[in-house]
């Protein structure tokens, strides 16, 4: 009974003095004191008082230090006062956090060195470590195992024992681990604990630390060492193969998405279509459109504008295609050199019409937020606009296959590829086909553009960047079979994006040119030809 | 090229078109240089310098008709040959600026100084040597052709697939010159000559001169085409574009015959690209760019296909309207009219100009074909090409 009175008693005299803190600006305390030394303008005045403040254990102190991070805290070297632009421009006097109008003339930022911004960072890591959000816990145990000071490690250790949220204990171990490693008189055995859950840890800061704690160190612990630094370097050598492999399915489903269009065309009709980037690039404008009148209209839809732009430029650059097919390249069967002048000539004109009615610049598409932002796996980030992207075009590519297998004009289609002449005669409307497979490609490459203008950009020229490698990717994977297109592309994604760290980006595309060229003399009609009488006619 | 095979493949076309070309020649640089600043028939030198790039033009179309028009191979990267014939006369240039460059260093390229190179790179060597230089515009486009086209046709990569892979092969090297560290000047190319063979390259004369010397070149490109195409050589390349897996049956070796029409093409593009460089004072990667080629292949298509005098004019005509309409105020519409060439040509003239002027004018005539004059009748030779192409 007695000890709740004293309890409570505590509570009261503690909740005056803050009141008097708050509400007696005149009155100077440790704290205010402490505040005031920002306004020397001297280093160690600063460290001073940034140990200072950190111990106080005032609501302020927080902000303070966060202010003086971020260069928004300054200081008036006349009157000695301190101020803080808060994030939403608003002033406030450092030491009673009552409201100011307006910064004094002479108040300069507070500065700092190098030295004292880890000073700032392990106090703000102090600060944070016993915050109710295990997020900020986090965070604040990864800036302390970044500084490893010494003067954090009753805290961490004090944080750890009671830790429960899982992550948080983690980074609490690391950050304790980290401080024992640099600890001059810690034993060896606690030492090599600490590598181990270093070692654990795998990622470029691990190594770092590692790297910069190897001297000086006990034989044992430094041999410990060495083999930490050789682990995760070789763990680090794995995942940046991993991240290659994943940039690499991720070009590759960018090149899978524009060439697939090329392939249906090319491979059914014989057809090459030098226009084809040009409707993946009308896809990506009608996507600028949708957002534009979702954005005037009705805003609160923006992240259904994809959902809303993939059909309609499936039915724009379909529509498109079925219309060049109908007027210009019917008349062209059985000249395929003829309708690749024509469809070139076709793409100039397409480039410059939307070059009138847009404008040459970019246009500005936004990610809706569902596909921006990203996630950690491992030691790899992967976007999530990417991720989406390989998923559609896996998507894309099944529908497309279902649709070839089991639709009749899909079976139309596959009998004209094999032979024109007998599917003909079998009654089927070739030209029909014909025309519906050109729009079929065109659609698709339209959808291409939804796609792409989430990762490039919406400008005339979209379409130019990627016909090249379109057509590479079909030439490769060979035509008459879409999985040929599928190797194909992502074989040519992904062996680009390992030549890469090798050969540098230039160098890396035209190896992957020259590659193909010599690919072509060993199996000139690609990796998936089809055999048989078709072949030749 | 013996007398006899030069007065067979002559005919009264061929005649006249080597009469206006030789005529040209002499005149425009004649009155530029003897006709008084001002005078109505006074061609300015701009005009020397415009006119000369159109005949290069022409060389080039020349080229491309001869494997195309002749032989059916659509190369979409001859631009790359015209631009690496353009790049060895360039590296000459270059060193014939010697320390007057911005540097002043006696030895090394502005830009290599730039880039704080300290000596050239071998393949600059004997590049001050005007024979040398003379030599790499054949011995490079031939040598990249001959390489290229060895791969390519005995492997029997044939129509829209050996297009493509031109067309791959000159973007790869569009972004190769692109890069500084090849050694080439990257994206600003060679420029800023000063003179060539001790002439300055900006005077009156040396103008006149190289237009004279871009005439004389165009009409041996155009009696070497002539003879090949009129030779029996011709009329098996003929015999390949039209049905190549016949003629490999009848027991032509298909590949020899048209890696030969190939290098030999590439060859006359590169002394295209190295007359031109003189005349426009510059070369840089953009050269290379695909659609150039392509663009190179459409005024074969325009003069008409398999006619080499049509080739020539197809280049001459469609530059001239694009120097025409890119400088009036009808310039955003030039694309829309390239465009529409391309398309309209294809689709209604598929013969081209000339190819539709004989075509009509053939019946009229109505003479019988005397044998040995028979390539009149070879002129409209573009039959339809067969679905196997």
């Amino acid at each position: 009974m007695f000890g709740y009175c004293l309890d409570r008693f505590r509570a009261l005299i503690l909740s005056v003095f803050l009141i008097a803190a708050f509400a007696l600006p005149a009155f100077a305390g440790p704290f205010e004191d402490a505040v005031a030394k920002f306004a020397n303008d001297e280093f160690s005045d600063t460290e001073e008082a940034i140990g200072a403040i950190a111990v106080s254990g005032n609501p302020l102190a927080f902000p303070i230090i966060s202010a003086l991070q971020d260069g928004r805290l300054s200081a008036d070297p006349d009157s000695k006062k301190v101020f803080i632009t808060q994030a939403d421009d608003k002033i406030i006097d450092a030491a009673t956090g009552a409201a100011v109008d307006k910064l004094p003339d002479n108040a300069a930022a507070v500065r700092l060195n190098n030295r004292l911004r880890r000073t700032v960072e392990a106090a703000l890591g102090g600060l944070t470590l016993l915050s109710p959000d295990p997020a900020k816990r986090v965070a604040a145990a990864q800036s302390v195992f970044k500084s490893h000071e010494e003067a954090a490690l009753p805290v961490i250790e004090g944080a750890l024992a009671k830790e429960t949220d899982k992550a948080a204990k983690q980074a609490f171990a690391e950050a304790r681990a980290a401080i024992i490693l640099f600890k001059s008189d810690a034993s060896d055995n606690d030492k090599l604990e600490a590598v181990a859950v270093i070692k654990e840890r795998g990622d470029q800061e691990a190594l770092a630390l590692l790297t910069s704690a190897a001297s000086d160190q006990p034989p044992l612990v430094a041999k410990a060492i060495a083999g930490g630094i050789s682990s995760i370097q070789s763990n680090l050598a794995m995942w940046s193969m991993v991240q290659n492999a994943w940039y690499g399915l991720s070009l590759g489903s960018v090149l899978l998405l524009a060439a697939i269009g090329l392939a249906i065309t090319f491979g059914v009709m014989g057809v090459i279509n030098m226009a084809h980037g040009e409707m993946v690039m009308l896809g990506a404008y009608t996507t600028f459109v949708v957002q534009e009148v979702i954005r005037t209209r009705y805003p609160a839809m923006f992240d259904y504008s994809l959902l809303i732009a993939v059909p309609l430029a499936f039915l724009v650059a379909g529509a498109i295609g079925v219309l060049i097919e109908r007027s210009i390249i019917r008349f062209l069967y059985g000249r395929p050199l003829e309708t690749l002048l024509a469809t070139w000539g076709l793409s100039l004109v397409l480039q410059q019409a939307v070059r009138t009615a847009f404008g040459p610049t970019n246009r500005e598409v936004g990610n809706p937020s569902w596909m921006s932002g990203a996630f950690e796996l491992g030691q790899i980030t992967i976007t999530y606009n990417r991720l989406w992207i390989l998923c559609f075009t896996l998507a894309v590519f099944a529908i497309l296959l279902a649709m070839l297998r089991y639709t009749a004009l899909g079976l139309e289609m596959r009998a004209v590829t094999q032979n024109r002449r007998m599917a003909a005669s079998m009654g089927i409307a070739t030209s029909r086909v014909d025309a519906l497979t050109f729009g079929l490609g065109s659609g698709i490459a339209g959808i291409a553009g939804v796609a792409l203008s989430q990762i490039d950009n919406v400008s005339p020229n979209l379409g130019q960047s990627y016909i090249i490698d379109s057509f590479m990717v079909v030439v490769f994977g060979g035509v008459g079979n879409l999985w040929g297109t599928l190797v194909g592309a992502f074989t040519l994604g992904i062996a680009n994006k390992f030549l890469e760290p090798v050969a540098g980006a230039v160098l890396g595309k035209i190896a992957i040119l020259v590659l193909i060229i010599l690919f072509i003399q060993k199996r000139p009609r690609g990796l998936f030809a089809l055999k048989g009488r078709a072949v030749e006619a | 090229m013996t007398p006899h095979m030069l007065t067979r493949s002559l005919d009264r076309s061929a005649t006249t078109f080597i009469l206006v070309v030789a005529a040209l020649g002499v005149l425009i640089p004649l009155s530029n240089l003897l006709l008084p600043q001002g005078s109505a028939l006074q061609v300015p030198t701009y005009l020397v310098a415009l006119w000369g790039k159109y005949v290069c033009y022409a060389i080039l179309a020349l080229a491309i008709d001869l494997i195309w028009g002749y032989c059916g191979i659509l190369s979409l990267g001859h631009g790359a040959f015209f631009a690496l014939g353009g790049y060895a006369m360039g590296m000459y240039l270059m060193r014939q600026i010697g320390s007057r460059g911005v540097y002043g260093n006696p030895i090394l390229p502005d830009f290599m100084v730039f880039l704080n190179w300290d000596k050239l790179p071998w393949y600059w060597y004997g590049f001050d040597m005007f024979p040398f230089a003379v030599l790499m515009v054949l011995v490079v486009p031939g040598l990249l052709a001959f390489c290229f086209g060895w791969l390519a046709f005995r492997s029997r990569v044939t129509g829209v697939y050996l297009s493509i892979i031109t067309q791959a092969m000159t973007y790869a090297l569009l972004l190769a010159f692109f890069r500084n560290d090849f050694g080439f000047g990257g994206n600003n190319g060679l420029t800023d000559f000063k003179d060539i063979l001790g002439f300055n390259v900006q005077a009156d004369g040396t103008r006149a001169a190289l237009f004279l010397l871009s005439c004389l070149a165009l009409i041996v490109a155009f009696l070497i085409c002539r003879a090949i195409v009129t030779s029996k050589l011709g009329k098996v390349l003929i015999a390949i574009r039209d049905a190549e897996s016949r003629t490999r049956f009848l027991g032509y070796r298909v590949e020899s015959y048209k890696l030969f029409v190939f290098t030999l093409s590439a060859c006359m593009a590169g002394v295209a690209g190295a007359l031109y460089v003189p005349q426009v004072g510059i070369i840089n990667p953009s050269e290379f760019a695909p659609g150039n080629s392509i663009e190179a292949v459409i005024w074969v298509a325009v003069g008409g296909r398999g006619t080499l005098i049509g080739a020539a004019l197809g280049a001459v005509v469609v530059n001239y309207a694009k120097t025409f309409f890119t400088s009036g105020p009808l310039a955003p519409y030039w694309l829309f009219m390239l465009g529409a060439l391309f398309i309209l040509v294809t689709l209604l003239l598929p013969k081209g100009l000339v190819g539709t002027f004989n075509a009509w004018w053939q019946p009229w005539k109505a003479q019988p074909v005397s044998p040995i004059a028979g390539s009149a009748a070879r002129e409209d030779g573009v039959s339809e090409p067969n679905p196997a192409e």
